[in-house]
């Protein structure tokens, strides 16, 4: 039986700006039902890999296939099944969630939109915050209502950019397993860049660590662990980010 | 399907919750140009009868004049503010991944113009009825082509407005206030074209807006309704409404190149 196609492909992806390469040939794939993190110190490229794939930046050379299909020519109908939440983006803080949601889910086409909302500010635990001013969550509660957004369309991929970002250690917690029980029931796919190795761990099956615009280790947390001999995830990132481990990594 | 008026509708609601849900947000449509039409409706008022009979009383045209272009800067402004609440509320980016094409958000700020163009010329036409004897329906048929072609030109400017803040980021916002403005010395809103300098007069007749205010003049001078200018009008529209989608497309081009699109929208 031939291979199934990846939901995401980023093939030999090139991003200048100016004098400065931000990507240099980053290639990656993501399985159906996989997890992965898309990890790196800062300036190592993960922003820039995040806004190609979303497509919100044009690349210098290389392409992303998402679903089989090429994301610029087939960008609506590949967004369509993707959705998107980052720590730096927020639902227009002057408007009741439930407003938010109701736009959003509109946009995305979604069948039902009421009953979806109440089934997502449910699973999500924040069913009391239907009627809030948007702007007037805390940072948790912010995090949770841009998650029920990113779900509203059942995508099939899901790229997340820091969601535990000024979570404390209880909801990140909780978003963590959401994410894990949410990816085994429902065979989502999902793209997690975090500086927070628990959620590497934790969130995803596979990791794909890049540095000056490269991949620098691909594998397991464990697996990358192990070739690095360092003794956590958290070792690796501080061995990375203070010069220690680069030249191993490009042997 | 090329283009999605389910999606336009979406996008507006967002508009529509805003402004029913914050009724303040009425004041910034209503305040302001109730503020212009009085200081012109008076000084109106004043030349009227100062003039002890000599000024004609076409001179009329003041209040005509300020609310036209009001109705050509809130077009404007519905499509230039639009884009920036999203930039203001940090909404972007969540737009711009949604499965929402281009021409489907200019065309959601373009609906929100119309709209704001709305509740400003009924308030503005009311008051002006009113207070000061104008009637804006003695314009008579001419009234919706005018009407029509301020609020397209509107448009145009507002796509432009739009690309500037796009490139040049937040240091730029002004510009969705201001690009009106850049123009209406030219646009002959309050006098005819024929004051300006000879080497300004091309300038002022490449703009859609200066036959409309011409046109207004003379239809408030009892002259016969000039169709002639309407029909200017529209043709250099047309020009400008290809010039203005060219210029938003190559912006957006050069700022999803350059990475600026994500600067804006997380500034």
């Amino acid at each position: 039986m031939p291979p199934a196609t990846p939901i995401l492909e980023a093939d030999r992806l090139v991003k200048i700006f100016g004098d400065s390469t931000a990507l240099s040939g980053l290639s990656f794939s993501l399985a159906a039902g996989e997890s992965l993190g898309l990890l790196g110190v800062n300036g190592a490229g993960k922003t820039t890999a995040m806004n190609l794939l979303l497509g919100l930046t044009t690349p210098t050379s290389g392409s992303v296939r998402m679903f089989g299909l090429d994301l610029w020519k087939h960008r609506i109908e590949i967004l369509r099944q993707v959705n998107f939440s980052s720590a730096y983006t927020s639902l227009p803080s002057n408007l009741l969630v439930w407003q938010n949601l109701t736009v959003f889910a509109r946009l995305y086409r979604v069948p039902q939109p009421q009953q979806r909302i109440a089934e997502l500010l449910e699973l999500l635990d924040i069913a009391h915050l239907r009627k809030s001013v948007t702007g007037t969550l805390s940072a948790g509660e912010s995090t949770r209502v841009n998650l029920a957004k990113a779900l509203l369309n059942k995508p099939r991929l899901l790229l997340l950019d820091e969601p535990t970002a000024s979570l404390d250690p209880d909801i990140a917690d909780r978003v963590r397993k959401l994410l894990r029980r949410l990816q085994t029931e429902t065979g989502l796919s999902i793209l997690y860049t975090s500086h927070n190795m628990r959620d590497i761990e934790e969130v995803c099956d596979r990791m794909v660590f890049l540095h000056g615009g490269k991949v620098l280790a691909e594998g397991t947390p464990a697996e990358v662990q192990a070739r690095f001999k360092r003794k956590s995830l958290e070792d690796f990132f501080i061995g990375v980010a203070r010069g220690e481990i680069e030249a191993i990594g490009l042997e | 399907m090329p283009f999605s008026f389910h999606t336009v509708s979406a996008l507006v609601l967002r508009y529509v919750f805003l402004y029913t849900r914050h009724p303040v947000r009425f004041v910034e449509l209503v305040f302001w140009p109730l503020v212009d039409l009085l200081v012109w409706g008076f000084l109106t008022v004043y030349l009227q009868k100062s003039g002890a009979g000599e000024v004609p009383t076409t001179i009329t045209f003041l209040i005509g004049g300020m609310i036209l272009w009001d109705v050509l800067f809130r077009s404007q402004q519905g499509v230039a503010i639009s884009f920036l609440e999203d930039v203001w509320t940090r909404n972007l980016l969540n737009v711009f991944v949604a499965p929402v094409r281009t021409v489907e958000y200019v065309a959601a700020t373009c609906l929100v113009g119309v709209l704001r163009v709305g509740v400003t010329l009924i308030i503005l036409a009311v008051v002006a009825a009113l207070a000061y004897g104008f009637h804006l329906a003695d314009l008579g048929l001419a009234l919706l082509p005018f009407l029509g072609n301020l609020m397209l030109f509107g448009w145009f400017l507002g796509m432009v407005s739009t690309a500037l803040i796009m490139r040049w980021g937040q240091a730029a916002e002004s510009l969705a206030w201001a690009v009106p403005f850049f123009i209406q010395p030219l646009a002959a809103v309050f006098y005819p074209v024929s004051v300006l300098p000879a080497w300004l007069q091309p300038i002022a007749k490449a703009l859609p807006c200066t036959p409309i205010f011409e046109g207004m003049r003379a239809v408030l001078s009892g002259q016969p309704t000039p169709w002639g200018h309407v029909q200017s009008a529209f043709l250099l529209n047309l020009v400008w409404g290809g010039l203005a989608a060219w210029f938003f497309a190559a912006n957006l081009r050069h700022v999803r190149k350059t990475g600026l699109l994500v600067k804006v929208a997380t500034h």
